[in-house]
């Protein structure tokens, strides 16, 4: 046996998983709520004394961490054009599991920096213009930078032409380069930015986050948790070297707070006759949605979806409706088995809209343009349509007693016919909460963390997509 | 090729027009004479131009318009340049720019009067667009 730990500081709970190398296999798992407060160690503890009672004594060969204790990575990022350079930072710091803060585009302004300066981000990162193209914006955002009295670590990820002054004008920043985002128009180059947002998480931003008292028990590896995330879905559907993954797939995670989407694949049109419009699509794609949650968040999932039609789906009055979400909302740790019927099927719809909305957002949309020479269509953003499963993951979602239409949720509807979404999919469960451990694992081993996850990932069936007639029938 | 000459164009067809080919032909030869070109294709907006040069610091905005309705597509990307910082870049329009047979003299005043620096009728040469730009951008 060869035994490891596999550990997700989460805001609200420790998970520990045990993992044995030799069978591939998952040996236990428990979890307690986190102490970021005090010393993040003690609920560890409690955790491990948990999965001590379930696995007997173990003597780990290492153990792997990812956390979002603590608030997450915040990251502030700043571009010039907002649908393009700035729009690839963001998608560079989503993509290594950042919590963004904030998106700049064009020059600071003195309100920006005062924002900066009262609430300093973890990482800022800094990019604009295309390689040999606008240095202007950057080098005066780079001065004004300067001229705070906060110091926090800035990656330079802009046009290299302005890299020189930019350097002069940071010199007492902790500052690193990396390639532009954006090094020729359209093209994304975010790999590199990611690898160092990483780096720095563990290097600095953890010693800052009480997280560096338990590091000495750890065997190096610390990730943000949605970036661990993001590499067990993009090892799950891309496979390794030696053995091959599933394919194109989307992961729904959707939490009390936030609702994030992850999606492994190229994206591009499936249709000769569709063309591509606006900045590449990264090939693993996160996107988190702040206002889209079933306990914290409930406000903004009423407020897209309308309280009258939520109360329909939910087959209870607008006014119950109401009621029964400022309960929700006053008692976020509520579970939904241990209420009454209205409120498990509140619960179900709410989980239901944040798996719509969120998937609704992260996924590209087409449009139909009449030119002199018939009609056209345009995409804008990825195509997720040929993408043939989807995984749910996230306690609402993990613990639903109708998974299956949750995964439903996700495809293709002709309520939004514009919206790229997945025709037909197979649903796979992470009924034990192992993705994030995975993408862990994934760093040391990721041959086993693959085949863990074929193993370990409950599937649910092959679900299809949405169409008018049922909609209207009412048949969730 | 010619050694490049350190001058940023963006080139690409304006509006719903689809015509892929001449921009092609266009890219290649603006490259061969030294420039640098982002090319954006077919079917672009006046915002893409506009993004697409802040971006790459652009000297000239190179617009083509094969299918008649260059003058509706074209009205208004002057001003929209200067909203977004970019006073005085170059600005150039060519193809079938307008609809039916037209006095060109009368369409290149209406273009000029848009703000386009330099209006090209249909069966302009390349080298003839590249002769203009070296002029304007003070090349060589």
């Amino acid at each position: 046996m060869r035994p490891v730990l596999l550990i997700d500081f989460g805001s609200t709970f420790t998970k520990v998983t045990a993992v044995d190398l030799e069978a591939e296999r998952i040996l236990g798992r428990s979890s307690a709520f986190t102490t970021a407060d005090s010393d993040i160690g003690r609920g560890l503890n409690l955790a491990l004394d948990r999965l001590a009672d379930k696995t007997g004594d173990l003597v780990y060969e290492s153990r792997l961490a990812c956390s979002s204790a603590a608030g997450g990575l915040r990251v502030m990022v700043s571009g010039l054009v907002p649908e393009l350079t700035a729009e690839a930072a963001r998608l560079a710091a989503l993509g290594a599991g950042a919590k963004i803060c904030r998106v700049f585009s064009h020059q600071l302004t003195r309100c920006d920096l005062t924002e900066i300066e009262e609430n300093p981000p973890d990482i800022f990162l800094l990019t604009g213009g295309t390689d040999g193209g606008n240095r202007q914006c950057i080098t005066s955002n780079a001065e004004r930078l300067a001229s705070l009295t906060s110091r926090f670590p800035i990656i330079f990820a802009g046009n290299r032409s302005a890299l020189d002054d930019c350097e002069r004008l940071l010199a007492d920043f902790p500052l690193t380069v990396c390639p532009n985002v954006m090094p020729c128009f359209g093209e994304l180059r975010i790999e590199p930015v990611q690898k160092e947002i990483r780096r720095l998480f563990l290097e600095r931003i953890v010693s800052a986050r009480g997280l560096s008292r338990t590091r000495e028990l750890l065997s190096g590896i610390l990730m943000p948790t949605p970036s661990a995330i993001l590499s067990a879905v993009t090892l799950l559907a891309g496979g390794t070297k030696e053995e091959p993954g599933i394919g194109d797939l989307i992961a729904v995670d959707v939490g009390g707070a936030t609702t994030d989407v992850y999606s492994v694949g190229q994206g591009e049109p499936d249709d000769a006759g569709i063309i591509f419009k606006g900045l590449e699509e990264p090939y693993a794609k996160r996107t988190v949605e702040g206002d889209i949650g079933v306990r914290y968040s409930i406000q903004g999932i009423i407020d897209e979806v309308g309280p009258d039609r939520l109360a329909c789906e939910a087959d209870l009055e607008t006014g119950r409706l109401v009621q029964l979400v400022s309960h929700l909302t006053a008692q976020p740790f509520l579970l939904p088995e241990d209420q009454g019927e209205e409120l498990r099927r509140l619960d179900h719809t709410l989980a239901a809209s944040a798996v719509d909305v969120a998937t609704r957002r992260h996924a590209g949309v087409l449009s139909r343009v009449y030119t002199p020479m018939g009609p056209a269509w345009l995409q804008k953003g990825k195509n997720l349509r040929q993408m043939e499963r989807i995984i749910l993951t996230g306690g609402s979602l993990i613990y639903s007693t109708r998974p299956l239409e949750l995964a439903r949720q996700a495809l293709y509807s002709d309520r939004h016919p514009e919206s790229l979404r997945p025709y037909r999919a197979q649903a796979l469960l992470d009924q034990d909460y192992i993705l994030s451990a995975m993408g862990v694992l994934a760093e040391r081993e990721p041959g086993i963390a693959l085949r863990i996850m074929k193993k370990e990932l409950t599937p649910l069936g092959v679900c299809h997509r949405r169409q008018d007639q049922e909609e209207a029938n009412g048949s969730a | 090729m010619e050694q490049e000459n350190g001058k940023r164009l963006v080139i690409g067809v304006i509006g719903a027009d689809v015509h892929a080919v001449g921009i092609r032909i266009l890219e290649f030869a603006f490259r061969q004479a030294g420039f640098q070109v982002t090319n954006l294709g077919v079917m672009v907006s006046q915002e893409e131009f506009i993004g697409a040069a802040l971006e790459t610091g652009a000297d000239a905005i190179v617009v083509s318009s094969l299918y008649g309705h260059g003058e509706l597509d074209c009205r208004g990307l002057r001003d929209k340049c200067d909203e977004a910082g970019l006073e005085g870049i170059l600005l150039y329009v060519g193809g079938n720019i307008v609809v039916g047979k037209q006095d060109f003299n009368d369409v290149e005043k209406r273009f000029h009067e848009m703000g386009f620096d330099r209006v090209f009728p249909p069966g302009t040469t390349p080298e003839q667009a590249i002769e203009c730009l070296n002029k304007d951008l003070g090349v060589g």
